[in-house]
C-alpha cells in the first residue's frame, strides 16, 4: 500500500544539503559502543569447580547433622481429639454437635507423657483436612475493617460475602475466616501421682506476629476502651457465641487484636496445619515445665470437623533456634552434601582419569 | 489510502484503457459529452493515520499481533469473569507495551506527516494563461505547466516541454530516486512552440507504472486547426518527481503523473516484512507453552469437580459460596472455572518477552552502527541498520549469494590495454605494473608490431564517439562527487557517465591521442593526435540494453560519411561482424577474460545514404511507436547492427575489493555456501572466483552452460539432461557415503566441487516442459548443494532473484543471505532472507533496499562471524531463558492447586505475579542479551569454525528446548516441594509462631528470583559492569522491594497480605536455610554441566587458535580483477 513508505525515505528529496556539509559521521569510540567494556571473563572449569563441590559437602553435612539433631532433640507430643472413634473421650461431643446447642459440650482426654518437657512448651492445635487456603475463603476478609476503619466496620467489604452482613446489619469481624475462628477451649491438667488434678497456666500473650497485634490489627474507635459501644450496630459472626468484644476480659487482648484471633486470620498455607494456641511458661530452672506424668486435657468442643473429614489435634511441643520439629531440613543439608562430597569424588576421579591429557592446564588456572 | 481507493473507484474508465490523455493548455470540444478525466491530485500521502482516527486505528493495528490479541483476551477475561488475579496484573504490562508501541508509532507517523507536508506545500510555479503562479506543490494538477528552477526538485512526474539550455537539454540527478549521483541527460519534446502559452497540445501516455526507466507517450501538437503534429515520448523527456534539476536554468514542463501516481510514489511501495528463524522458532515454542497451559488449566479443572464431588468438600460450613456463585449455571461454572485458571497460569507466557525481544533488537542493531570497523574512511560513513528484526539471522546464514561487480570487485575501472586488429596494444602506468601482470602477456603479445595507423585511429574514434560520456562543465555545480570518484585528480577533463567503464575507455582512447572534447548540439568533437578538432554530427544512439549487450551510435563525419560504431561484448559481437577478422581478436579477448579483465569488441560500419535512411526511418517510427515500443526498437537495433566490421578489443581492470579472499575464505570456513551470482561473462566471473579462492586449485568444476550444452549434433535438451545425471551422479550419489559422515560437507578432505552455470541453461532448467521441470530442478538444487561454490553467470536481476527463492524453499529452508551494491541486485536483496546492501559506486538502491548495508565486503566477515553469532547466542539465549524463568515461576503456583482444593488460590501475591516479568528478572537478561560475548569477537573472527556450532538454529532446536523445559520443571518442582516439607510444620520461628500461606509463597518466589537470576549469572561469560550492576542491582532491589512493601499498611489495597511477611521470613533461621538449599540445588544440574562439558571457556579456545597458528592471514596472490562490458552497468541516456 502506497501508506508504508518510510518518512526517511520522503523527506530525503526536499533536503538539499550542500557538498559542504558532511559530517563526520565515524562512531564515537567508546568503550561500550564497540562493545570492548572490560570484562570479567569467569571460566567454569572443573579446576575451579571441584574445590567448590568439596566445600559445599564440608559445609553441609555438619550443618544436616546439626539440624538433625536439633530436631531431634525437640520433644513433641501429639494427641488427637477429634472423636470419631467410638472409644474417644470426644466422640459423643462430636457425633451431637449442634450450632443452637447452648450448653457447652466437653470432654477430656487423658495422656501421659513418658519424659518430661524441659523448656518453654508450646501447646498448638492442629486441624486437618480443613482449607483456610482455599481462595473463597482467604479471600474472605476486610483487613481495612481488622486495622479499625470505621467506615468498613459499617459496610464491609464485599469481599465477606456471605458472611457481610447478618439480617442487614454488618458482621464484624466480617468474612469466612474470622466466621470460621477456632473456637475450642483447650485446658492442661497435670494429674499428681497423688492424684489431684493441677491446672497448668496457659499464656495466651505472645502467639501472634508483633507487627499483626500493634499494627495491622486494630480496635476501631482509636483507644475507647468500651468496645461494647464501638462495635454497637454490627453483628457477631454467625458461628461466634459470643462478640467479638467479649472474646477476653483483658482489653489489650479483646476485640480485633485478640491474639487468638489473629492467629486464626493468619490462613495456613496447607489443609493440614497447626496454629500456636498457647504458652506454658517455665517457671523455674529446677522443674521441667511439663513432668513425666499423667495429663488431662479438658477440651470445650465447639468446633466441628467430621462434616469434612477433618481432624482436630493438640501439639506440645518444645522449640528450638530453626522452630519446630522438623527433621526435613536436616536430612536435607545431609543428603545435598553428600550427593556433592560424592560427585566431587566422582568428578575428581573421572577427571584425573579422562580429562588430565586435554585440560590439565585449566586445573592450574 | 482511501483516496486512492476513491481514485479508482471515481476514475474507473479511465482505469480501463491503458493510456491516459492529458490535455495541454486547450480543453477538449465541449460539443460530445465529455467527462473530464479525474486523476488524483498532486499530494503524497505515506502516513498512516490522522488525529482521528489514530487511536481507534492503531490499537485495531496493534491487537491484529496475535500476542497483543491474546493478552487482550487474557486481560477481559479478568475483568468479566472472577479470577484470582486482578486484571492490574495483566492489564499493566499489556497497557504498558500498547502504549509505548502507540506513542512510538504515532511519532513515526508524525514524522512522515511534517515531511510529507514538506513536499505537499513546497512553492512550486504554475504557468497558466501566460501568468506565473506561485502555488503549493499539492495543487498541482495534471496538465499544469509547471516551471523549475536549477537544483530543486521536480514536484511531480513532467514532459520536459522547455529548457534554457540551447541544445534542448537539462540535466537531472536521480539520486534520491535510484541513488546515481551522475548527471543525467533529458530532452524537450521536439520542436515544441517557444512559446508555451499558445501551446495547444494532447499528451497521450501509458497509465502509471513503477518502472522508473520505461515511458512510453505521444504528443499531438496542434497549431491553427493544421494536422496534428505527432511526436513520440520516451523516457528521455519525462522528468521524475524526486530528481533534481541540475546544470540547467529552468524548464518548463507538463505534469503528467501526479501524487501518489508518480514514479517516485509507486516505487516506494513496502518491503515485505522478513521474518526471522528465531522469530518462528519463538512462535512453536509458545505454540507448546499454549498446550501447556491448556492443558494445566483442563487437568485442574477436572480434578476441581472430582475433587467437589466428595461429600464436605465443595462447600464445608466454614466456607460457603456466595448467592451467585450458588444460583449459577453448573457448565457455565465450568468454563469460568477453566478460564480463572487459564488466567492464573497466563504467565508461563509473558507479555515482557515480547517487550525484551523487540528492545533487544532494536538496542542490539546500535552495536552495529556504532562499530568502528564497520566504517569507511573513504566514504565517511559507517554501517547502516534498517531493520533490526534480523539481527540474529546474521548468525544463521547457510547460503550467501554475492554480486560480483562492485562487491567482489571494485567497480573502478582502469584501461589496461586494447587491440587493434589483433595487435596488443598495452598501455600501463607505474601503478599497474607493480602487481605484475607484465608475466601473463604471453606469447601473442606483439607490443612492438603496430596495426595499421588508419585502422588504428579508426579504434580510437570509434572509443572518443562510441559512448554516452558527458565531459563535466566547469560552471556545473554539484558535480565534484562524481568526479572524484570516476577520474583521477590529475585529470584535467572530468567525464560523467552512468557505466565506470565507458569513462575508462573514453580516458584510454585520451592517452593514445584522441580526446573527446564533448557534445553540443548534436555535435561531438574530438581532438585527434595532431591537436585539430574533429567535429560529427550525432545522428542517433542506440542505447545499451542488457539483452542486446551492446550499443552503437551513428554518427555523421565532416567528410558526409555515416558510420556506426558499435561496442558490446564480444558473445554479443562476434555473430555480428564478418567471420574473418574475429579469430584474430578472438584470441585476445578470452585470454583477457581468463585474467579477469572486462573485455569490449569494438566495430563499426559504414552506412550507405539508402542505407541510413532507412534505418532512420524504422528508427523514428519504432520510436513513435506507444505500444511494444521496446521489442520494435530492438527489432530495428538488431537490424542496423549487422554485418560490422570488427576494428579491436579493449580489456578492463576492476580490481578486487579488499580482503575480498579473506573474507570469502572465512565464509567458507564459517561452513557458509557461496554463491556468485553476476551478470557478467564466464570466464571473468570464473576468474574472479578464483582471485577470491572461492574455486581452489582441487576443485572440480562442473560445467552446465552454453558451451557445454553445445556438443555435436544433440539436441540442447538432452545435452542438458545428460549432464545434470552426470553431475548428480559425481557431486551427489559418489559424495553420499562421505557426506553422511561430516554433515553439509565440511570434511575437506573429500572432492569440493565448483558448479558452473550461465543464465541460458539456467532458464532452460527452469522452462523446460511441465513434466522434467521439477525433476531438473532438484537434480540441479541438489548438485548446488553439494558443491562448495556455485557460480552463475549472465544472470539477469530476476533470475538472480529465481535462483534465491529456489535455494530458500528447498528443503530443510536454509537460511540465505544476498549481498550486492547495485539496481540489479535489488530483486536478490529483497528476496533472500537478509539482504546486505554496499555502499559502493553503482548508486544507493541495494543500500535502500537491503535489511543491512556495508562500505564494503570486507565487512561483511565480521557482520556474519562476529555480531550475527553473538546476536544468536544472545537471542537464542533470551528466549529459552524467558520460557524457563516463567514455567519455574508458574509450576509452584500450578502444583499449589492440589493443595488447595483446585480453588485457583494464587501462590504468590499480586505485586510479585505483576513485578517478576517486569521488575525482578527482566533487566537482568536484557543486559546479558545485550552484552554477552561468550567467546571475544576477534576468536569468533579468526576461527570461522565457530560460526559452524550455531549452523541450524542449534541453540533453538528442540533438544535445548527440551533441556530448558526439563531445568524450568525441575526448579518448578524443587522450590514447592522443598517449601512445602518445611512447612510440614509451619512453626519455623524460633518464638513458636507459624507461618501461612503468604509466607510460603514468598520463601517460593524468593528461592525463584534468586535461582533464576543466579542461573543467568552463571551463564554469563561476560561480566561488564553493566552485567555487575543489573544482576546483584536485581536482587537488591527484589529485598529492598518486598521490604518495602510488606513495611506499609497501603491504604488503596483491599487486603495487606503480605504485611511484614518478608521481614518475618527473614527472622526465621529455617526459611534462611532452606532458600541457601534450594538454590544451591537447584544450580547443582548446571555446574554439574559445565564441568562435564569439555571446556568451553574463551582460554581453551584461544589456546587452540593460537595452535592452529596463523593460516588465515594469507594474502590474496591476485588482487587485480576486471570485468567486461555486461549488462551490469545500467547505462540511461
Amino acid at each position: 500500500m502506497a501508506s508504508s513508505y518510510n518518512a526517511k525515505e520522503e523527506d530525503g528529496h526536499i533536503t538539499v544539503s550542500g557538498p559542504g556539509t558532511m559530517k563526520n559521521k565515524k562512531p564515537d569510540n567508546t568503550a561500550f559502543k564497540q562493545q570492548r567494556l572490560p570484562a570479567w571473563q569467569p571460566i567454569l572449569t572443573a579446576g575451579t569447580v571441584l574445590p567448590a563441590f568439596f566445600v559445599i559437602g564440608l559445609i553441609f553435612i555438619p550443618i544436616g547433622i546439626g539440624l538433625y539433631v536439633t530436631s531431634n532433640n525437640i520433644k513433641e507430643f501429639e494427641i488427637d481429639y477429634t472423636g470419631t472413634d467410638v472409644s474417644s473421650p470426644c466422640f459423643n461431643c462430636s457425633r451431637h454437635f449442634s450450632w443452637n446447642s447452648t450448653l457447652p459440650c466437653t470432654c477430656s482426654m487423658p495422656f501421659r507423657l513418658e519424659q518430661p518437657f524441659e523448656s518453654k512448651v508450646f501447646v498448638y492445635y492442629g486441624l486437618s483436612n480443613f482449607y483456610q487456603n482455599h481462595r473463597r475463603y482467604v479471600k474472605s476478609r476486610d483487613d481495612s475493617q481488622l486495622n479499625g476503619n470505621i467506615a468498613s466496620l459499617k459496610s464491609p467489604s464485599k469481599e465477606c460475602e456471605p458472611y457481610d452482613q447478618t439480617n442487614n446489619t454488618p458482621i464484624a469481624p466480617c468474612g469466612a475466616i474470622a466466621n470460621s475462628m477456632f473456637n475450642d477451649t483447650l485446658d492442661l491438667f497435670f494429674i499428681d501421682p497423688n492424684g489431684t488434678r493441677i491446672q497448668i497456666p496457659l499464656t495466651k500473650r505472645g502467639i501472634a506476629w508483633w507487627t499483626d497485634k500493634h499494627v495491622k490489627f486494630r480496635n476501631p474507635g482509636g483507644n475507647n476502651p468500651n468496645l461494647t459501644s464501638v462495635f454497637q450496630g454490627t453483628s457477631k459472626p454467625v458461628n461466634w457465641h459470643k462478640p467479638v468484644y467479649e472474646l477476653d476480659s483483658d482489653p489489650e487482648n479483646n476485640g480485633f487484636i485478640n491474639e487468638d484471633f489473629i492467629v486464626w486470620m493468619r490462613t495456613a498455607a496447607l489443609p493440614t496445619f497447626r496454629k500456636l494456641y498457647r504458652i506454658i511458661q517455665k517457671n523455674s530452672s529446677l522443674v521441667p515445665t511439663l513432668p513425666r506424668g499423667n495429663y488431662t486435657l479438658e477440651v470445650v468442643y465447639n468446633f466441628p470437623v467430621r462434616s469434612f473429614d477433618g481432624r482436630k489435634r493438640v501439639i506440645l511441643s518444645t522449640i528450638s533456634w530453626m522452630g519446630g520439629k522438623n527433621p526435613f531440613l536436616g536430612i536435607a543439608y545431609i543428603t545435598v552434601g553428600a550427593v556433592c562430597f560424592f560427585l566431587g569424588v566422582v568428578l575428581l576421579f573421572i577427571h584425573h582419569k579422562y580429562g588430565s591429557r586435554n585440560s590439565s592446564a585449566d586445573i592450574s588456572n | 489510502m482511501l483516496r486512492r481507493r476513491l481514485n479508482r473507484l471515481l476514475g474507473g474508465d479511465e482505469r480501463r484503457v491503458d493510456s491516459r490523455t492529458i490535455y495541454v493548455g486547450h480543453q477538449p470540444s465541449t460539443t460530445e459529452a465529455f467527462i473530464p478525466p479525474k486523476f488524483c491530485d498532486n499530494r503524497i500521502v505515506s502516513s498512516k493515520y490522522t488525529v482521528w482516527n489514530f487511536l481507534p486505528k492503531n490499537l485495531f493495528e496493534q491487537f491484529r499481533r496475535i500476542a497483543n490479541f491474546y493478552f487482550l483476551i487474557i486481560f477481559l477475561v479478568q475483568v468479566i469473569v472472577d479470577t484470582p488475579t486482578s486484571p492490574v496484573t495483566s492489564g499493566l504490562p499489556l497497557f504498558f507495551v500498547i502504549t509505548v508501541t502507540a506513542i512510538k508509532q504515532g511519532y513515526e507517523d508524525w514524522l512522515r506527516h511534517k515531511a510529507d507536508n514538506e513536499v505537499n506545500k513546497y512553492p512550486v510555479t504554475v504557468l497558466e494563461n501566460g501568468r506565473r503562479i506561485r502555488t503549493e506543490s499539492e495543487k498541482i494538477k495534471v496538465g499544469d505547466v509547471v516551471e523549475v528552477n536549477e537544483d530543486e526538485t521536480f514536484p511531480c512526474d513532467l514532459i520536459l516541454l522547455q529548457s534554457t539550455r540551447d541544445d534542448d537539454t537539462c540535466f537531472v540527478t536521480t539520486a534520491s530516486l535510484d541513488g546515481e549521483s551522475n548527471h543525467k541527460t533529458h530532452y524537450t519534446v521536439p520542436d515544441t512552440e517557444k512559446d508555451l502559452d499558445s501551446l495547444s497540445a494532447t499528451i497521450e501516455c501509458e497509465q502509471p507504472q513503477p518502472d522508473l526507466y520505461k515511458f512510453v507517450g505521444r504528443m499531438y501538437i496542434y497549431k491553427n486547426g493544421q494536422e496534428p503534429d505527432i511526436r513520440s515520448l520516451g523516457p528521455e523527456n519525462l522528468l521524475l518527481k524526486g530528481a533534481t534539476l541540475k546544470n540547467t536554468l529552468k524548464i518548463c514542463g507538463v505534469a503528467v503523473y501526479t501524487g501518489m501516481e508518480t514514479k517516485m510514489a509507486l516505487n516506494y511501495q513496502g518491503k515485505s516484512q522478513k521474518r526471522s528463524a528465531v522469530e518462528k522458532s519463538i512462535n512453536a515454542f509458545l505454540l507448546v507453552y499454549l498446550c501447556i497451559l491448556v492443558s494445566k488449566a483442563l487437568v485442574c479443572t477436572t480434578l476441581k469437580y472430582v475433587w467437589q464431588s466428595k461429600p464436605g468438600q465443595d462447600e464445608p460450613w466454614y466456607n460457603q459460596k456466595t448467592q451467585r456463585e450458588k444460583e449459577s449455571n453448573m457448565y457455565l461454572k465450568m468454563f469460568t472455572d477453566f478460564l480463572s485458571f487459564m488466567v492464573l497460569f497466563n504467565f508461563i507466557i509473558p507479555v515482557s518477552m515480547y517487550v525484551t525481544v523487540e528492545m533487544q533488537k532494536f538496542l542490539g542493531s546500535f552495536f552495529i552502527t556504532w562499530d568502528r570497523d564497520f566504517f569507511d574512511p573513504e566514504i565517511q560513513e559507517g554501517a547502516l541498520v534498517n531493520t533490526s528484526d534480523l539481527n540474529e539471522e546474521l548468525g544463521q546464514v547457510e547460503y550467501v549469494f554475492t554480486d560480483k561487480t562492485g562487491t567482489l570487485t571494485q567497480n573502478n575501472m582502469e584501461f589496461i590495454e586494447c587491440c587493434i586488429d589483433g595487435f596488443q596494444y598495452k598501455y600501463r602506468n607505474a601503478e599497474t605494473e607493480l602487481d605484475g601482470f607484465s608475466a601473463t602477456d604471453g606469447p601473442v603479445s606483439k607490443l612492438l608490431e603496430k596495426a595499421g595507423k588508419e585502422r588504428e585511429e579508426l579504434f580510437l574514434r570509434a572509443l572518443c564517439l562510441c559512448h554516452t560520456v558527458q565531459v563535466k562543465e566547469p560552471t556545473g555545480l554539484g558535480q565534484d562527487q562524481t568526479d572524484s570518484i570516476i577520474g583521477p585528480p590529475h585529470e584535467q577533463r572530468g567525464f560523467i557517465a552512468s557505466s565506470p567503464d565507458e569513462v575508462a575507455l573514453v580516458k584510454g582512447a585520451m592517452r593514445y591521442g584522441f580526446t573527446f572534447l564533448g557534445l553540443e548540439s548534436k555535435k561531438m568533437k574530438i581532438m585527434n593526435r595532431n591537436n585539430d578538432i574533429e567535429t560529427y554530427e550525432l545522428l542517433h544512439v542506440l542505447n545499451f540494453d542488457p539483452v542486446r549487450r551492446r550499443m552503437s551510435v551513428i554518427v555523421r563525419s565532416k567528410s558526409g560519411e555515416t558510420l556506426l560504431f558499435c561496442k558490446g561484448a564480444d558473445s554479443s559481437m562476434f555473430p555480428r561482424v564478418r567471420q574473418e577478422e574475429v579469430e584474430k581478436i578472438r584470441m585476445h579477448v578470452e585470454r583477457n577474460a581468463t585474467e579477469g579483465y572486462r573485455t569490449l569488441c569494438v566495430a563499426y560500419k559504414k552506412l550507405s545514404s539508402e542505407e541510413y535512411a532507412r534505418a532512420d526511418t524504422d528508427l523514428q517510427a519504432a520510436r513513435l511507436a506507444l505500444q511494444d515500443r521496446e521489442e520494435k526498437l530492438i527489432a530495428v537495433y538488431n537490424q542496423v547492427e549487422a554485418g560490422m566490421t570488427l576494428i579491436g578489443a579493449t580489456a578492463v581492470e576492476d580490481r578486487l575489493q579488499e580482503e575480498a579472499a579473506e573474507t570469502m575464505e572465512a565464509l567458507q570456513g564459517a561452513g557458509i555456501k557461496v554463491w556468485v551470482l553476476t551478470g557478467d561473462k564466464m570466464e571473468t566471473a570464473k576468474s574472479t572466483c578464483y582471485a577470491c579462492r572461492l574455486f581452489q586449485r582441487g576443485t572440480e568444476l562442473l560445467e552446465l552452460t552454453v558451451r557445454t550444452l553445445e556438443d555435436g549434433a544433440r539436441k540442447r535438451e538432452e545435452r542438458l539432461h545428460d549432464l545434470l545425471l552426470e553431475y548428480h551422479k559425481k557431486a551427489v550419489q559418489d559424495a553420499l557415503p562421505i557426506k553422511s559422515g561430516g554433515s553439509r560437507g565440511w570434511s575437506k578432505a573429500n572432492q569440493d566441487f565448483g558448479f558452473i552455470i550461465d543464465g541460458a541453461s539456467l532458464s532452460m532448467v527452469f522452462n523446460s516442459p511441465e513434466s522434467s521441470s521439477s525433476r531438473y530442478k532438484n537434480l540441479f538444487l541438489q548438485i548446488c548443494q553439494n558443491c562448495t561454490t556455485v557460480l552463475c553467470c549472465r544472470m539477469a536481476p530476476l533470475q538472480k532473484a529465481q535462483i534465491v527463492k529456489m535455494v530458500k524453499s528447498s528443503k530443510g529452508s536454509p537460511i540465505t543471505l544476498s549481498i550486492g551494491d547495485g539496481a540489479n541486485d535489488v530483486s536478490m536483496i529483497l528476496e533472500a532472507h537478509v539482504g546486505i546492501g554496499i555502499k559502493g559506486k553503482e548508486g544507493r538502491q541495494a543500500v535502500r533496499n537491503s535489511d543491512y548495508a556495508i562500505p564494503k565486503l570486507k565487512h561483511l566477515k565480521k557482520l556474519l562471524l562476529g555480531h550475527g553469532h553473538l546476536y544468536y547466542v544472545r537471542i537464542a539465549h533470551l528466549v529459552q531463558y524467558f520460557f524457563y524463568k516463567n514455567l519455574c515461576f508458574i509450576l509452584p503456583q500450578f502444583l499449589y492447586q492440589f493443595f488447595c482444593g483446585y480453588s485457583q488460590q494464587p501462590l504468590y501475591d499480586a505485586a510479585y505475579l505483576t513485578m517478576y516479568n517486569i521488575c525482578f528478572t527482566s533487566m537482568p537478561i536484557l543486559a546479558y542479551s545485550l552484552l554477552e560475548q561468550h567467546i571475544c569477537v576477534e576468536l569468533l573472527l579468526d576461527n570461522a569454525t565457530l560460526y559452524r556450532s550455531i549452523a541450524k538454529n542449534a541453540m533453538l532446536r528442540w533438544v535445548p528446548f527440551l533441556y530448558w523445559t526439563v531445568l524450568g520443571v525441575f526448579h518448578g518442582l524443587l522450590f514447592f516441594f522443598g517449601v512445602r516439607f518445611l512447612f510440614g510444620n509451619p512453626a519455623l520461628q524460633d518464638n513458636g509462631q507459624v507461618f501461612g500461606n503468604w509466607s510460603y509463597g514468598t520463601i517460593v518466589f524468593t528461592v525463584l528470583v534468586f535461582t533464576v537470576t543466579l542461573k543467568l549469572a552463571l551463564d554469563t561469560r561476560h561480566w561488564t559492569w553493566i552485567n555487575h550492576f543489573v544482576i546483584w542491582g536485581s536482587l537488591a532491589f527484589y529485598v529492598f522491594f518486598s521490604f518495602f512493601w510488606g513495611g506499609i499498611i497501603w491504604p488503596f489495597l483491599n487486603q495487606q497480605r503480605l504485611y511484614f511477611v518478608f521481614a518475618n521470613m527473614l527472622s526465621s533461621v529455617a526459611a534462611w536455610l532452606v532458600i541457601i538449599l534450594l538454590i544451591l540445588l537447584s544450580l547443582l544440574p548446571d555446574i554439574l554441566l559445565v564441568v562435564l562439558r569439555k571446556p568451553r571457556g574463551p582460554h581453551a579456545r584461544q589456546r587452540k587458535a593460537g595452535e592452529s597458528g596463523v593460516g588465515g592471514a594469507k594474502s590474496s596472490a591476485r588482487p587485480l580483477l576486471m570485468r567486461t562490458f555486461s549488462d551490469e552497468s545500467n547505462t540511461v541516456v
